[in-house]
């Protein structure tokens, strides 16, 4: 059994205009299927990046197997215990305003520590981590003073100082300007590597999947079906002009999500 | 220029204020009427002085001034946390939010018989009329500052297991406040303008008292007095609760 399981999820919204409906949809009139049947599992460690267009449901597929949305069927099984809601030990990075912003950079990296009674212990821990992602110097910064790359730098080290099992992030880039983009992209490669941990991420950049990911999951459009699972072991540092074997899985996936020519 | 620019925060207000006093002395002047009818700037100056040396105007200021302060702290006080009540609740809300809407458009004069009835002659009537009318506009802004709050927030909170006081402290109340304290600068401006209402009918002091009572003497230049000492202390409330009342972290 993997470390993450999941199993047949099916999500539909209800809409009241939805009076119609495809002969091979199952779906109860009414409702807008949004994930048909995901079935996916993933080894512990890994980074998984899961791709897609937008509105396929690839947010709603992570908001279920972080626990946040409990209105599906189907199973999420992490570490053989079925998920019911939302663990403090799988913490997820918010695409924007994840940061409570009355409260300082320090201030919200200790959210995180609340349950470490040793002061000294927990100072220590927010420094080791503000300083992985080179905040030095900004922990007394509320939010609003913050760059958008160094928020999500910030909201980054918040949620590695708990050591979680399982980091989720939900598209951490958009919104960047492209240069910080690459270097806060090179930063979680750097971070998977040293910590090891398992990391579950939704993005729409293909390049950013093929560059990062250990498997690549790729969704259809509404509704969300798997196209594609598969695991990449190309070394890193990764580079897809210069990798044939990348850029030619980057050109199937163009194609798979129906993008013909690429420049 | 670069002067002017340093100093406008206190130069421009002064010279509107001397240009108006010279408009109102034109008027006057020019009007035809009599200084009984329509005194001018110097007739209530010397009113002015009058007043504040015999004690009348401080004694009438102190007593508006603790009714609106006494009401507007109830209303806080109950007001900020019913409506966190309200905001977080979808069953509270859905209970009282018509009453609530009921009550609110009632003018806090409306009820005037019935304080009058209730609590008497003296503070209590005015004071349970300026708690009306700043505890419906708080309740309100409350309970909508509480749903306006980005939901992500409360992901964040489910995320680090906030338990219901830390949600409370760490997140709904520093969430509100940019929001809450426009709504009490605008409800203690609503307080102090029902509390002249309310003392012209209500009790025997306060500023409202002392323009009823100049009225009956035929003494406008008190009237005027009392007129100029309520836009004053109006104007200081807003500047003091401008001042004190900003978070740190700005408008998000």
């Amino acid at each position: 059994m993997s470390y993450i399981e999941i199993k047949n999820i099916n999500k539909s919204h209800y809409n009241k205009r939805n009076k119609k409906r495809a002969p091979d949809d199952s779906t109860k009139i009414g409702f807008i299927q949004v994930l048909d049947n995901i079935d996916l599992s993933f080894e512990e460690g890994e980074m998984v990046c899961i791709l897609g267009p937008s509105g396929c449901g690839k947010s709603t597929l992570l908001n279920i197997i972080a626990g946040f949305d409990t209105a599906y069927d189907g199973e999420v099984i992490i570490n053989d215990k079925k998920v019911k809601h939302a663990s403090s030990n799988h913490i997820f990075v918010f695409q924007q305003n994840g940061l409570l912003p009355w409260m300082t950079v320090w201030e919200n990296m200790e959210l995180g520590l609340r349950n470490i009674q040793d002061t000294e212990v927990k100072n220590e821990r927010i420094m080791e981590y503000i300083e992985l992602v080179e905040l030095n110097g900004f922990e007394d910064h509320l939010p609003s003073s913050l760059s958008g790359g160094m928020q999500r730098r910030a909201e980054l080290a918040r949620a590695l100082a708990v050591k979680p099992d399982i980091l989720y992030l939900d598209e951490p880039f958009t919104g960047l300007d492209y240069l910080t983009h690459l270097k806060i992209r090179e930063e979680v490669v750097n971070i998977h590597e040293y910590i090891g941990k398992t990391m579950i991420m939704v993005t729409h950049f293909i390049e950013d999947a093929l560059i990062m990911a250990d498997r690549i999951i790729i969704l259809s459009e509404r509704p969300g079906r798997v196209l594609m699972t598969r695991k990449l072991d190309f070394p890193r540092p990764r580079n897809i002009n210069k990798d044939r074997g990348l850029s030619e899985l980057r050109d199937e996936i163009f194609l798979m999500l129906g993008v013909s020519y690429v420049a | 220029m670069k002067w002017i620019n340093k100093n406008s925060s206190f130069l421009l207000p002064t010279v509107t204020t001397i240009i108006a006093f010279a408009l109102w002395e034109a008027i006057v002047r020019f009007s035809g009427w009599s200084n009984q009818v329509f005194p001018g700037p110097s007739l209530v100056f010397d009113g002015l002085i009058e007043l504040v040396a015999d004690g009348t105007l401080f004694k009438h200021t102190v007593a508006s001034l603790y009714r609106v302060t006494v009401g507007f702290y109830l209303a806080v006080l109950l007001g900020i946390p019913l409506g966190i009540i309200l905001g977080m609740s979808r069953i509270a809300n859905e209970m009282f939010n018509p009453m609530v809407q009921f009550l609110r458009p009632i003018s806090p004069l409306a009820w005037i018989p019935l304080a009058m009835l209730w609590f008497g002659i003296g503070d209590n009537p005015a004071i349970f009329l300026i708690f009306l009318s700043c505890f419906f506009s708080i309740i309100m802004a409350t309970a909508i500052a509480v749903r306006r709050i980005n939901p992500i927030y409360f992901q964040v909170a489910t995320n680090f297991n906030f338990n219901r006081t830390e949600i409370i402290s760490k997140l709904i109340i520093p969430a509100i406040i940019p929001d809450v304290i426009t709504a009490l600068r605008l409800s203690i401006a609503v307080g102090w303008l029902v509390v002249v209402a309310a003392e012209m009918i209500a009790v025997q002091s306060g500023l409202g008292y002392l323009i009823l009572d100049s009225r009956n003497a035929l003494r406008m230049d008190y009237v005027m007095v009392g007129m100029i000492v309520i836009g004053w202390i109006g104007l200081c409330i807003d500047i003091i609760m401008q001042k004190f009342c900003k978070p740190k972290w700005g408008a998000y």
